[in-house]
């Protein structure tokens, strides 16, 4: 989820820690691919169940006169093999054998291996580490030669070829199973149930297995088509099944050296095991999909390198002003499974050269979103730019192509991440990332663009820039990486400089320290700022103008001081009331009762007024303008259009 | 780094030994007696007890372990009865083509599974991704001997493009050209479903990678999406594949078994499964021990390849 970071709204509806069946039965049936492959299984299953019933010849009766007969001969509708036996009979024989071994080793594999997992992480200490140690060692094999080693030292036989898959795949259940289980181990529940004196053993079947069924069932429906295949290789190698019983592979074994003269005996159990194969990988696919929706190989959507733009959007009413960023009803939304989230909902602002303006806000109200939309920056999917005009120095920016984007982003328009752990790349050292951002936009070569990564570094505060800019990411200290962060940012001397919460993860005395030297050096550079943060302190220090917003929307803008002495939203009021104060450590941080709305079924009217003391039914009743205030001030408040009016009244 | 790697190579000698410790033990429940096996039913009780104590079969287990190991130690894998040559010499002579077999198809299968992954996820569900993911699905579910057989059916003998097996001497007279002709064949055998497992890894790994917030952050610069893409996300992706690429080279090796019977490839595999049928346990346990210590082997330098490209990882 980290690259939904600051966006309140899931990606997917949150899976619950145990997925319910009926969710898992219906994902699984929404994909279409996995209902062919289970289709196309069950037409096998019945087929070779079917077996004893059907006018089948019989599979090992020789007919030396009709050898390697061809397909569609009368009597033999697939042909015969190199002793005149019915290949139709053969093959639908030799599915049932290759589908009963692969369905037995699937099943006595999973459950031992996930005994062993469960067992290993339940006791773990000695009993972990010696059955995983026993895991590692199996697992240093390349696993189809211990397989042959086993059957080798047993003797060919189907049986054995059998216990030797059921062998080689134990670790990897064990090792999946246990996985999941010390994720567990720790959790509450079973602490609970500790506590409660349960039994060792009554706590595994009834608190354990069923939250690590889900594994067990991923790791059999993904591998017991390897495992029919591995038979399938065993017997085609003459370890497995022998004459005359013949499973797949041992067909394809006695067919081998008639691949001159008569394919088809070869490639009639071929495709038998082919099309099982695929069936099985098909379920398998679609098990592990509806099992966990966040892992599903075709659910993680690419995120594109502009944020999508909805073609029919609404253009805003207002004219753009002539400021360096004019942001003009602005909508973005995030899509997911029908639901459709406002996470930014008709919002304007502007913000004029050189000026430094807050966003502010809780977690979820829009205000990250909003500076994303800027560069076009916000993930998509799920996220869009439903509506509206950004202007950066009178440029259209939403549906820009994206080369116009690209040659603003990170040049007159530069970003400041929250995070700086997450938001650099750990493989590449800091000098790196910093000069590639100058190379892209000044023209230097990689010399040149790294002695200027250097400058930049020194300019940030980092002592002994030339060999910090050697270090990776993980090197350095959260105030560094963040300062690397301000470097990044002031690499081209940006007109704009967005800043989403940088200064969040760190301490209190860092943040101040990097928050002046980012304040100082854009002030150097003449740049703007638009600042996010939840934080009021942070923005009353940084900011002359402030936009407070809440569910999407902005519900008080300002200057920094006529907010901070005259808030005139209660939400706003709110909001000062948590903010504690220096000199009044002993007054009280009331918080705000509530939760903000969801923005996938926001209220008609004032979001906040399910929260606000001051709410009548007004409030309610439909969209509210923003009502000026003061000079420069205004608020989305039917309370305060009143008291106004009492007040002209 | 060279720290890194000697922790990685003192690591390396538990994980050797445990593989010892397996062959003997899976060796050791060969049923029936060891001595019979070798002289037959019809040896002389003096005879027997002689191979016996030679082989040190009236020792205990542990101890019996602690000679063979001795010997494996000081290259002595023991004597084949069948073949009358030492078991050390016999898989010299094979091990190079086993290896030239593996290694190409190890690259092979790298270079075609990690582009193709790449396209897969970068055309995510446009026409390339739908194609690409339609064949890896096929890849994954065709058995790798049958591939073989149909790859000699029709490169071999409906075209006669190319030889359908049959390399007889590595170092004869054809040199490099004759070997590269009939490595072709058994190399794209045994290289299609290492491929197509690493396809679906490299798009799912990709796809996790382009959500991370560095990847935002390179965007934020202005990158183009090429270097976007294969500075950011690939570098990143490839960490989490390379270790991938070590488990396919443990299925590459132990899929040449079938490969080589198939193509005739006269390299490990198929002698295992001579050994196998000859009985010939000695051989069989030498041929084990040799293909799984060149697994580990393989291993460990994917292992370092993750420390090269993760400073996390080489520093930890």
């Amino acid at each position: 989820m980290s690259g939904a970071q600051g966006i309140a709204v899931p990606l997917a509806p949150t899976p619950a820690s145990r997925p319910s069946s009926a969710g898992v039965w219906r994902r699984f049936m929404r994909s279409g691919m996995a209902v062919a492959g289970a289709g196309l299984l069950l037409v096998v299953v019945a087929l070779v169940l079917a077996a004893p019933f059907l006018p089948l010849s019989d599979p090992d009766r020789t007919d030396i006169l009709h050898r390697m007969a061809r397909p569609l001969t009368t009597g033999h509708l697939l042909g015969t093999d190199e002793l005149g036996r019915d290949l139709l009979s053969r093959v639908i024989w030799g599915t049932r054998l290759s589908l009963l071994v692969g369905v037995v080793a699937a099943t006595l594999s999973s459950l031992i291996g996930s005994a062993l997992g469960v067992v290993a992480a339940y006791y773990g200490r000695a009993v972990d580490t010696l059955v995983m140690r026993g895991v590692d060692m199996l697992m240093a094999f390349p696993y189809l030669l211990l397989a042959l080693a086993i059957v080798a030292a047993l003797g060919p036989s189907l049986g054995h070829a059998m216990l030797a898959i059921i062998i080689v795949n134990v670790p990897f259940f064990a090792r999946a199973v246990r996985g999941a289980t010390v994720s567990l181990r720790q959790s509450d529940f079973i602490a609970a149930a500790r506590l409660m004196g349960q039994s060792n053993l009554r706590i595994i079947a009834t608190e354990l297995l069923p939250n690590v069924l889900p594994v067990v069932v991923v790791t059999a429906s993904t591998s017991v088509g390897w495992m029919i295949l591995e038979t399938a290789g065993l017997s085609f190698l003459g370890l497995g099944a022998q004459p005359p019983v013949a499973d797949l592979g041992g067909m394809l074994g006695s067919a081998r050296n008639l691949i001159n003269v008569a394919p088809h005996v070869a490639a009639v159990p071929g495709l038998a095991i082919l099309l099982i194969a695929i069936g099985v990988n098909l379920v398998g696919d679609g098990v592990r999909d509806a099992l966990d929706p966040r892992l599903r190989a075709g659910g993680l959507a690419r995120i594109s390198a502009v944020t999508e733009v909805a073609p029919d959007r609404p253009m805003p009413a207002q004219p753009p002003s002539d400021a360096l960023l004019s942001v003009r009803s602005l909508r973005t939304e995030f899509r997911s499974g029908g639901q459709v989230w406002r996470a930014v909902n008709d919002v304007s602002f502007e913000v004029r050269a050189g000026e430094a303006v807050g966003l502010v806000g809780e977690s979820g109200s829009g205000k990250t979103v909003t500076a994303l939309s800027i560069a076009g920056l916000v993930a998509s999917p799920p996220g869009r730019i439903a509506g509206g005009s950004i202007r950066f120095k009178g440029q259209e920016l939403i549906g820009a192509p994206l080369a116009a984007l690209q040659d603003i982003r990170g040049n007159r328009v530069a970003y400041m991440f929250q995070d700086p752990l997450t938001t650099l790349n750990p493989l590449l050292t800091i000098g790196q990332q910093i000069s590639e951002t100058v190379r892209r936009h000044q023209g230097l070569g990689p010399r040149a663009a790294m002695a200027q990564a250097v400058t930049l570094l020194e300019q940030v505060g980092i002592t002994d820039p030339a060999q910090r800019a050697r270090s990776f990411p993980h090197e350095l200290s959260g105030g560094q990486r963040q300062r690397v962060g301000a470097a990044i940012a002031l690499a081209n001397s940006p007109d704009l400089i967005v800043a989403d919460e940088p200064t969040t993860a760190l301490d209190v005395t860092t943040q101040a320290r990097v928050l002046a030297l980012m304040n100082e050096q854009r002030h150097r550079l003449g740049a703007a700022l638009v600042f996010i943060s939840h934080d009021m302190g942070v923005i009353a220090e940084l900011c002359d103008r402030v936009h407070v917003m809440y569910a999407g929307s902005i519900v008080e803008s300002g200057r920094v001081a006529d907010v901070l002495s005259r808030p005139a939203h209660p939400y706003t009021i709110r909001l000062l009331a948590c903010v504690p104060r220096p000199g009044q450590a002993r007054r009280e941080v009331e918080p705000i009762p509530g939760l903000p709305p969801a923005t996938n079924a926001l209220p008609p009217g004032c979001a906040f007024a399910p929260r606000c003391d001051l709410a009548i039914a007004a409030c309610s009743a439909g969209a509210i303008p923003m009502v000026a205030v003061g000079q420069e001030h205004a608020a989305r408040c039917v309370r305060t259009r009143d008291a106004l009016q009492e007040a002209a009244a | 780094m060279t720290r890194f790697i000697l922790t990685r190579l003192a690591l390396l000698v538990p994980v050797l030994l445990g593989v010892t410790i397996i062959v003997f033990v899976v060796m050791w429940l060969v049923p029936g007696d060891p001595a019979t096996s070798i002289l037959g039913t019809f040896a002389t009780p003096e005879n027997l007890a002689k191979v016996r104590s030679e082989l040190g079969l009236n020792e205990a287990m542990p101890v019996r372990y602690a000679i063979w190991l001795t010997g494996v130690l000081h290259g002595d894998l023991g004597q084949s009865y069948i073949l009358h040559r030492p078991v050390l010499d016999e898989l010299l002579d094979r091990l190079v083509p086993t290896l030239l077999l593996a290694g190409a198809s190890l690259a092979l299968c790298s270079v075609v599974g990690i582009l193709l992954g790449i396209v897969a996820a970068i055309r995510q569900n446009a026409w390339p991704d739908r194609v690409i993911t339609l064949v890896v699905l096929l890849g994954v579910s065709t058995p790798s001997f049958w591939l073989g057989m149909l790859l000699i059916l029709w490169f071999a003998v409906r075209f006669a493009w190319l030889p359908a097996g049959g390399m007889q001497d590595m170092f004869g007279p054809g040199g490099p050209g004759e070997i590269a002709r009939h490595l072709i064949l058994p190399t794209l055998a045994l290289a299609a479903v290492p491929a197509a497992v690493l396809v679906r890894l490299t798009r799912t790994a990709m796809l996790e990678v382009m959500r991370q917030d560095y990847v935002r952050t390179a965007r934020a610069k202005g990158l183009r999406e090429g270097r976007v893409i294969l500075r950011h996300a690939f570098l990143n992706a490839l960490v989490n594949v390379v270790p991938i690429i070590g488990i396919e080279a443990g299925y590459v090796l132990g899929g040449a078994v079938y490969i080589e019977s198939v193509f005739q490839w006269p390299g490990i595999g198929r002698m295992l499964v001579n050994a196998i049928s000859t009985r010939d346990i000695i051989l069989v346990q030498g041929g084990v021990l040799i293909v799984a210590a060149a697994y580990v082997v393989i291993n460990l330098l994917t292992d370092i390849a993750q420390g090269v490209l993760d400073p996390r990882i080489r520093n930890a």
